[in-house]
């Protein structure tokens, strides 16, 4: 038997920090990597007596997540106590949500591949609920004891469960980007895995197609994209080997070991937490009315999926082109604007500039597309000539590059002002080019000779000859043709 | 419906409550006392009431999202047992 015998089920549940300025319960500020326990007040150290206060901008971000996967968000919904004893958590209970959360239903779409092979497939989402997160433990150097930060205690999360929909890693890690992407689109979350504001835990299982659901495992903690790929792939071949061994998956929370690319056992269903959930008597039921859903609805941007769709009806975009260029807000605003300065009719070259040199020379500069030393109206500028025929694409490529290195100054007229401080106008007339010929055929009499042999090589020596006499502003089409007639003279 | 001996130890457990024998069966005693009240309520015909979540019938006021604490590390610390380069020490734990 093989692994094609069998069936991969896998959901994902995932933790996104929220981006607001404090914390879900208090006002304490959120900011990262500040020294230990500076941004942990009264509240977040659960000292006697404090009493928690729901932060707005929290529960914003919920809806604004609800409103981008087209879920239900609720009318009333409810914060419930997860009772469990760890230093990290002082309360001795996480708030979080259970039988009322914000946000249930929706879904996403995904692509998955490439080229050819590439598909599209919607995930469902069972709901997203608001939640604070723990503070950290420091298990080195501390004479036998633990250090405890709560800087991160009571930062706002939003954990954003799926269904089981998902049928292999490939699959499970379109599903995490596309969700990476969105939440930063929609700017709840500042996606920093690093940081660990984007954390994926997913749930694993095979079965055999058709029979019910296998037993499964949760994989917890993982924070890249490649660890995520590489524990789900090492999941599903340990289940397969287990069961064709005839062995039996026991329910299981593991923990990824990137060194060893291996999982393991962190508890077993016998010892598994009983979190006891109950509603928080601290915290009344929070209520959100049509007219709040409905000023979020007014303040949300355009969404990846209709820019996609725009993109390939009224730009003429390649699917592919089309999601590389929607891949991030960042990318798709600057293709946009560049668009709109140059014209729609130029909406394909437009298209393989910001997807080929310029998101090329910012990631080999390794900087963001929103602090690239060029703006789309320039772009757009260049796009302009190259389409007016002033330049070729490979002159471009230099006009580009000066650009960026800050010569031609600001707006849509730069690459016009570099063009002509640089004398790179394109030769388009045709008594020069021919004059150029016929220098280039005196010189290289050798090349004429092997092409009227019949070397069709030799006609494209010539061509280049030609456009190196010309420095590379003769047009092309017109050296190509010029040269055809006058050899079959 | 009644508890164990069992039951009761597991719930102890769960809150990390020291509970000698002779404790646990006195608390197994009060604890189905009330789940005797709570029986008493559900005979009550409830069908139709959405049940609540909070006794008072009112929703959640929510602070605006702006940062209103300011360090005050070194007074919470000065009560803490133990400290050091600015963590709360604890008996060491690990998963």
């Amino acid at each position: 038997m093989s692994r094609n015998d069998w069936e991969v089920v896998i959901g994902l549940e995932v933790h996104a920090q929220l981006t607001t300025a404090s914390k879900i319960f208090s006002g304490a500020s959120t900011a990262f990597g500040a020294e230990p326990n500076r941004q942990a007040c009264a509240v977040d150290l659960a000292l006697p007596g404090v009493l928690p206060v729901l932060n707005r901008g929290a529960v914003e971000r919920a809806i604004r997540f609800g409103l981008a996967i087209d879920a239900k968000i609720a009318p009333r919904s409810v914060f419930a106590r997860k009772n469990y004893f760890y230093p990290d958590l002082p309360k001795g209970y996480q708030i979080s949500q259970f039988e009322l959360p914000v946000v249930s239903g929706g879904s996403i779409t995904i692509r998955v591949g490439e080229g050819d092979k590439a598909y599209e497939k919607s995930v469902q989402l069972t709901r997203a609920h608001l939640e604070e997160d723990a503070g950290k433990s420091l298990h080195e150097d501390f004479h036998g004891m633990s250090g405890i930060d709560l800087n991160r205690a009571g930062t706002p999360l939003l954990e954003i469960v799926s269904e089981p929909d998902m049928r292999s890693s490939a699959e499970a890690v379109a599903y995490a980007r596309s969700l990476h992407a969105l939440v930063r689109w929609i700017e709840i979350c500042d996606g920093n895995m690093q940081e660990g504001s984007f954390r994926c835990d997913a749930n694993v299982s095979v079965r055999k197609p058709g029979a019910p659901l296998g037993t499964r495992r949760e994989i917890k903690n993982l924070n890249s994209f490649r660890f995520l790929q590489q524990a789900i792939e090492y999941e599903i071949q340990w289940q397969i080997d287990t069961l064709e061994d005839g062995g039996r998956i026991q329910q299981a929370t593991v923990l990824f070991d990137p060194e060893s690319g291996e999982t393991r056992v962190m508890r077993t269903k016998e010892d598994a937490h009983d979190y006891r959930y109950f509603p928080d008597p601290d915290l009344l039921p929070v209520e959100i009315s049509p007219n709040w859903i409905a000023r979020v609805r007014t303040e949300m941007p355009e969404l990846p999926q209709s820019m996609k769709r725009r993109f390939i009806e009224n730009f003429g975009l390649s699917a592919y082109d089309a999601t590389t260029l929607t891949a991030s807000r960042e990318i798709a605003n600057f293709y946009q604007a560049t668009v709109d300065a140059a014209g729609s009719e130029l909406a394909k070259p437009c298209a393989n500039w910001v997807m080929g040199e310029l998101a090329g020379r910012a990631n080999k500069a390794d900087i963001d597309l929103n602090a690239v030393p060029i703006t789309p109206a320039q772009l757009a500028g260049l796009v302009r000539r190259i389409g007016d025929n002033t330049i070729s694409n490979n002159i471009a490529r230099k006009v580009f590059e000066a650009m960026w290195n800050g010569e031609g100054g600001d707006g849509a007229n730069a690459a016009d002002r570099i063009i002509d401080a640089q004398g790179l106008r394109q030769v388009t007339d045709s008594g020069a080019i021919e004059s150029l010929i016929d220098q280039v055929l005196a010189a290289n009499q050798k090349s004429v000779e092997e092409f009227r042999a019949g070397k069709e090589k030799a006609f494209n020596a010539l061509v280049g000859q030609a456009m190196k006499a010309s420095r590379g502003q003769a047009n092309p089409t017109q050296v190509n043709e010029i040269l055809k007639r006058k050899l079959s003279e | 419906m009644s508890l164990t001996l069992e039951q009761v130890r597991r719930i102890a457990d769960l809150a990390r409550l020291e509970m000698p024998d002779a404790e646990a069966e006195a608390t197994r005693v009060k604890l189905n006392g009330i789940f005797s009240l709570i029986e008493q309520m559900q005979a009550v015909d409830t069908s139709g009431v959405e049940p609540m979540s909070h006794p008072q019938e009112l929703s959640q006021r929510l602070r605006e999202d702006r940062v209103s604490e300011s360090d005050r590390r070194d007074d919470y610390q000065r009560i803490a047992p133990q400290t050091e380069s600015g963590l709360y020490l604890v008996p060491k734990v690990i998963e």
